[in-house]
């Protein structure tokens, strides 16, 4: 039996194969002392991730190592599903079991704010700046994916969450650009650095967490604590990210991949 | 007047720790009443309902009426030293290793004549000052002390063999973050204590505090996160066999019953912490702890758990709370069994509301965190292994011990403003 | 005549014979069983007798555990129609000729076997003691473990410090046994001690020392209680029972033991006896250690209250001296057999009465005195009891 096998696929493996296209993990590890998102302590929180051995060649299981891990939708390097937030509960496929799965592997633009975070950790991605992005790397096809470089995941411990009394400090996107990356630029997602899709400071913002409301209220997704976007180009990569299969699920740790072209040419 | 303490020497890499060896642990049933005070720090005999007469040791029957009502009563300290030795030889491991041993018998001012271990101190036919406490096997006995107060009493080697006093000892706070834990570190540095390990969770995370913790002498600051089964064994694995006094700081408290819970993840979150931690800390460093038991003047000497005093009968208000802090106790019971045999003592502290944010609405009297962490050293200190502190705690302890079923009725029912 | 004894009767027409020591052994891997074996094969041969003639037996030990009375008889071969189990270990041995005497008497049984025995395994006397009652568990044992050398010592200390007695007294005592000891083949001291041994010698529990303390081991001792005719017609020498006493928990309320039971029945003893105490020739005391054989000189009346220093002092106690006491060494210098150590200085009396002892021997003894002493529990012992033997040669 023969197959036709197209030949993007087939110049894809082949590329693969030498290396032209690299894939590059944009994951961070799933560790017990990796930060999440922490809420005032009334409400429900965010289960940490958490390790109990099942056996470990012992009297538990001879001959295997395993484990339970326990952590909550939105652990670590994670997945945000329109459904996780109030904007998005009535929207059809909004749950992570039911998104179309051609949503997970798109192409994805890289708007680099590392400077401007580095000089205010509040920094605000606005349309302006992506506009400005715009006219140097060209428009956001539609049905992207766009990340939100800050250099953030280069930061450890308590800087990271940056909490003070006041509440957290970390870059996002105003209302603004979210409501223009997808009413102008019709995007697959949204992914950032941090903690979440939104700034620190978001709770202050018109409407309160603009990228959860509105990416969310219009059958978007997110991603947040992603990493290694610095090896990613402003354009021209292929995003990869499937989230777990979740019945109903808000939302899913996953594995971020990103295939990058190598060769001279790109 | 007794040598002081040392500090004890680092220890010799090629010696090998003494095995925990036993006082006498076999009792008869009605001499484990005189435990339990003794657990607590009480000197009670039994007193007969029918004549008044005090008795000792513990009977079935007074020998002066007859009657069967004997009542386990707190009686007069007070005592006279009729008669003493210090004791060479015994047929018992344990004393065989500490030989000399000072014994005398002692006509109580309560009424009888007793057989006490005899402080160091105590001049030849003096008055005594005698304590009720638990020996290395777990068991009540007594000891005399000097009427009063003398320099370094606490060193006296005999007496130290009933305390856990802090002094040139290392402990482990397993929580740093919350003021209690930070008074605890404070208080067992005012003690003497000579390495405290404090534990803090979620470094990433700021807390209050955690400059002023880090500049108490002796204060280590370590990851722990008692939810957290890798980093609980990660701590074990780097200063676990210098953990020779453990407090279990941690705990998580949300007010709310059942019904208002809406599913079980606040729940769960206090069994990780309250339930779970514990299990976890008993898995991590009990093993070592409980080989340490004879390890010199360091040796690993207390376990500490802090539980609220509903840990004994749910009060609804805090009920999921109270039902979490019920399996801890539980589960620290369950450490005393453990425990047995190697000299290493269970304190369990039943406290009433702690002034702290999770309990902010609750009326007075309150125990302010200060005072828990004091209360904790004195009981290290005194050696004494049941504690109940603060006037709500007492008084659910009290209906406690007279009838556990009436107290379940008195917390359960409907109460003005207190509705669950 | 002392309180509710007026109509008390005397042992008229009975008597004890056959003397048996099996000798003794420090530690030994047979069961007390053996040793009790050992014990009536003895009176047996001693005595002729077969285990068909034997219709009463007395026993006392520590470690016959599982076995009590009634084991033993199967075991032995012995259908009695009397049987005594006696637990009060140091005071057994008059205790058991009670019993036995007024069974004998009231015709219950015809010849009493009254025996004792326990073994001692390399690590039974710790055990014993670990076990030993339950005040000694709860209020005694766990202060130090000492044992009985605790319990002694605290006893002493008071004791010394009440009556102004010295060390020197007691090694007296300790000296006088060892050299009665050293013409008594069973006793397993057996090289000498002196005054200067004594008081160099190495603290037990202050101010006891080892020469104080008994040493555990394994022996058994027997005697046989009968009618004196029937002893008479199997030629068996005797001795007569005078008088006995015994007494339990004998004064509660002393704070700290410095009399025993004797005090309060020495009168009724001395009365029923017919003899009064210069005209005894020995004196068998409980001796585990030398205060309490102090507390029953003085108690039973051979010297005041307090004076058994000057008594001490005037008299020398040796088989062949002035007050004859311990003759054969007595545990102090024998060892003490568990039970046995109960039975030891009534076996002696009897057979220093019945012309058995050796070079020990007390010149012409009639009458003899044997104490006994047994059961410290928690902070004393409770079991207190003498007897008063003459000896009828034949």
């Amino acid at each position: 039996m023969t197959k036709k096998t197209s030949n993007a696929l087939h110049a894809l493996a082949g590329a693969l194969a030498a290396g032209t296209i690299e894939t590059v993990d944009l994951t961070h590890t799933l560790d017990p002392d990796f930060p999440v998102i922490v809420l005032p302590p009334e409400f429900g929180q965010c289960a940490r991730f958490r390790v109990e051995e099942v056996s470990r060649y012992d009297e538990r299981g001879p001959a295997w190592y395993w484990r339970n891990f326990t952590c909550s939708e939105h652990t670590g390097t994670h997945f945000d599903a329109p459904v996780h937030w109030i904007s998005g509960k009535d929207l059809p496929d909004s749950s992570v079991d039911s998104i179309p799965p051609a949503a997970f592997v798109r192409p994805v633009c890289v708007i680099d704010c590392s400077k401007e975070a580095a000089a205010d950790e509040d920094f605000l991605l606005t349309p302006e700046f992506i506009m400005a992005w715009e006219k140097k790397h060209g428009r956001i096809p539609a049905k992207s994916w766009v990340l939100m470089r800050t250099d953030w995941s280069k930061r450890t411990g308590a800087e990271y969450l940056n909490m003070r009394e006041d509440g957290a400090h970390t870059p996002g996107p105003t209302g603004d650009a979210v409501r223009f990356l997808v009413e102008e630029r019709d995007i697959t997602g949204f992914g950032t650095e941090t903690v979440g899709t939104d700034a620190g400071q978001a709770t202050h913002l018109s409407p309160p967490y603009p990228a959860h409301y509105l990416l969310h209220g219009s059958n978007r997704y997110g991603l947040q604590c992603l990493a290694n976007l610095d090896r990613l180009p402003a354009t021209g990569a292929i995003l990869v990210c499937p989230p777990l299969k979740i019945k109903n699920g808000s939302g899913s740790p996953l594995r971020v991949l990103a295939l990058v072209d190598r060769s001279a040419a790109a | 007047m007794t040598d002081p303490l040392k500090r004890p020497p680092k220890k010799d890499p090629q010696k090998r720790t003494l095995v925990p060896t036993l006082p006498p642990f076999a009792r008869s049933r009605k001499a484990i009443a005189f435990t339990a005070a003794a657990a607590e720090g009480r000197l009670a005999l039994q007193v007969c309902a029918g004549c008044g007469h005090v008795t000792y040791p513990p009977r079935e029957i007074c020998p002066k009426c007859w009657s069967m009502e004997l009542d386990w009563r707190d009686v007069a300290d007070g005592g006279q030293l009729l008669t003493e030795t210090l004791l060479r030889t015994s047929v018992n491991t344990y004393f065989r290793e500490r030989m000399p041993w000072r014994i005398g018998t002692i006509k109580l001012d309560a009424g009888p004549t007793v057989l006490a271990h005899l402080h160091g101190d105590v001049p030849e036919h003096g008055r005594v000052r005698m304590i009720a406490r638990t020996d290395k096997s777990g068991q009540g006995v007594l000891m005399a002390l000097p009427d009063e107060e003398t320099p370094n009493m606490a060193d006296d080697r005999q007496l130290r063999t009933l305390t856990c006093d802090p002094k040139y000892r290392r402990a482990l706070v397993t929580d740093g973050r919350t003021e209690l834990g930070q008074c605890m570190a404070q208080a067992l540095a005012d003690a003497g204590a000579t390495r405290i390990f404090v534990g803090i969770a979620e470094e990433w995370r700021p807390y209050p505090g955690s400059d002023e913790l880090a500049a108490v002498p002796g204060v280590e600051i370590m990851p722990l996160d008692v939810t957290d089964t890798i980093s609980v064994n990660e701590l074990a694995a780097e200063m676990g066999d210098k953990a020779d006094i453990l407090i279990n700081t941690a705990e998580y408290v949300r007010p709310g019953s059942t019904m208002e819970r809406h599913g079980v993840t606040l729940a769960r979150d206090e069994m990780e912490v309250n339930y779970f931690g514990l299990m976890r800390l008993i898995q991590a460093f009990g093993p070592g702890m409980r080989a340490r038991g004879a390890d010199g003047d360091n040796s690993a000497c207390a376990w500490v758990n802090l539980m609220s005093v509903y840990a004994l009968s749910n009060w609804p208000v805090y009920g999921t709370t109270s039902a979490s802090q019920a399996a801890a106790l539980s589960l620290s019971q369950c450490l005393r069994g453990e425990f047995a045999g190697s000299g290493v003592k269970v304190v369990n502290v039943l406290f009433g509301p702690l002034e702290e944010s999770w309990r902010q609405p609750l009326p007075p009297p309150k125990v302010t965190p200060a005072r828990l962490a004091d209360t904790v050293v004195h009981a290290l200190k005194e050696g004494i292994e049941t504690v109940t502190l603060g006037p709500v705690a007492e008084d659910v302890v009290r209906r406690y011990k007279e009838d556990p079923f009436v107290l379940e009725r008195e917390l359960t029912q409907l109460q003005q403003g207190l509705r669950p | 005549m002392a309180k509710g004894t007026r109509n008390r009767s005397g042992y008229d027409g009975v008597v004890v014979a056959a003397p048996v020591s099996v000798p003794y052994e420090r530690y030994s891997p047979e069961p007390a069983h053996w040793w009790l074996a050992r014990a009536i094969s003895a009176l047996g041969a001693k005595s002729g007798l077969t285990p068909a003639d034997v219709d009463g037996l007395c026993v006392s030990s520590f470690t016959l555990f599982p076995d009590t009375g009634p084991a033993l008889t199967q075991h032995f071969g012995l259908t009695p129609r009397w049987l005594d189990h006696v637990p009060t270990g140091g005071a057994s041995g008059v205790i058991a000729l009670r019993r036995a005497a007024r069974a004998v008497q009231a015709g219950d049984a015809s010849i009493v076997a009254c025996m004792a025995g326990d073994t001692n395994h390399v690590d039974s006397f710790r055990a014993m003691l670990t076990t030993f009652s339950r005040f000694s568990q709860d209020a005694a044992y766990p202060y130090g473990s000492g044992g009985p050398n605790g319990s002694f010592s605290l006893m002493t200390s008071n004791y010394m410090n009440a009556y102004g007695i010295e060390r020197e007294d007691f090694g007296k005592l300790c000296v006088a046994q060892r050299d009665n000891a050293l013409c008594f083949p069973h006793a397993l001291m057996k090289t000498k001690l002196t005054l200067e041994q004594y008081m160099d010698a190495r603290l037990i529990a202050d101010p006891i020392v080892l020469y104080d303390c008994v040493m555990p081991c394994a022996g058994a001792e027997g005697y046989l209680v009968m009618r004196e005719e029937l002893a008479s017609s199997r030629k068996l020498p005797y001795a007569r029972i005078l008088s006995t006493i015994e007494r339990h928990n004998g004064f509660p309320d002393d704070p700290v033991q410095f009399r025993g039971g004797w005090a309060l029945d020495k009168d009724e003893f001395w009365g029923l006896s017919g003899i009064t105490p210069d005209e005894v020739d020995l004196l068998q005391t409980y001796d585990d250690y030398p205060v309490i054989s102090v507390m029953q000189m003085e108690d039973l009346g051979f010297c005041d209250k307090g004076a058994a220093r000057d008594f001490i002092r005037a008299n020398t106690f040796t088989y062949d001296g002035t007050f004859p006491h311990n003759t054969s060494g007595g545990q102090l210098s024998v060892g003490q057999a568990g039970a046995a150590g109960g039975f030891l200085g009534m076996v002696e009396a009897i057979r220093q009465l019945v012309g058995e002892a050796g070079d020990n021997a007390v010149p012409d003894a009639r009458y003899a005195v044997v104490s006994g002493f047994g059961i410290i529990n928690f902070d004393r012992g409770l079991c207190s009891g003498a007897a008063a033997l003459e000896g009828v040669r034949t």
